[in-house]
């Protein structure tokens, strides 16, 4: 099975044990995709880290969108916003980045 | 496409089987589709709602966490036989207090259970499209 930085990961780059996660995973997956995290990506992460925390899911991007408009602002919490930061999308990317599992219903 | 009314019928408990988790699961996925939905505890599924759920003995994900972010999933009908909460000496105090943001009212927080007689649900059920029991 594949690896990052030491940890297993599955045929889609997501973390097999969630507990695996560090930072230096997330800016080795970063570096992999030619992402440069900025704050704006780490404010992201995580607020998907606290939500699966609270909620034991990882949100639908509808749902994300939501949530980020509510805690930061609706500049923020809009999918246009959110994919310029993570181009394979919110949801998708950006929970792998922040070591959750794939978002529930994501195809 | 047409909305249609789904029922999510949840009859077990959380843990034991994979029923619980699979409903949710189920039930989650389909709120992508922006569908009509509702869920509803009858017999030992009552337990799900519970409050105060721990797993850390049991080594499973303590998933009862999932049915408090329903409401972001614009799912707000949880309707919960009286029957099956009397019959296991629980009364509505004891389940989580589930809420929602109503959209057209400010976002204010409102409940989303509903504790209802047999009576009542089977009449919500039959007003359903379709009806899934777990």
């Amino acid at each position: 099975m594949a690896q990052i930085c030491g940890a297993e990961v599955d045929e889609e780059g997501f973390l097999v044990d969630l507990k695996d996660w560090n930072e230096d995973i997330c800016k080795q997956m970063a570096q992999d995709d030619d992402v440069e995290l900025t704050d704006e990506h780490w404010d992201v992460i995580n607020f998907l880290r606290e939500y699966f925390e609270e909620y034991q899911i990882a949100p639908a991007v509808r749902v994300l969108t939501k949530a980020i408009a509510k805690r930061m602002g609706k500049d923020k919490g809009n999918s246009k916003y959110l994919y310029s930061l993570f181009p394979y999308g919110p949801g998708k990317q950006g929970c792998r980045f922040a070591g959750l599992p794939k978002p529930t219903g994501c195809i | 496409m047409a909305t249609k009314k789904f029922m999510y019928l949840n009859r077990r408990s959380s843990f034991g089987t994979v029923y619980a988790i699979e409903s949710l699961e189920v039930v989650l996925i389909a709120a992508a589709f922006e569908q009509d939905v509702s869920l509803a505890f009858m017999d030992d599924g009552v337990y799900q709602i519970v409050e105060g759920q721990e797993t850390d003995g049991i080594g499973m994900k303590n998933f009862s966490k999932t049915f408090h972010a329903l409401g972001d999933y614009d799912i707000n009908k949880l309707y919960v036989s009286k029957e099956s909460l009397e019959e296991r000496g629980l009364s509505e105090s004891d389940l989580m207090p589930l809420v929602y943001e109503d959209e057209d009212d400010d976002w204010e927080e409102k409940p989303s259970i509903k504790v209802v007689t047999n009576d009542e649900l089977k009449a919500i059920m039959s007003e359903q499209d379709v009806c899934l029991s777990f």
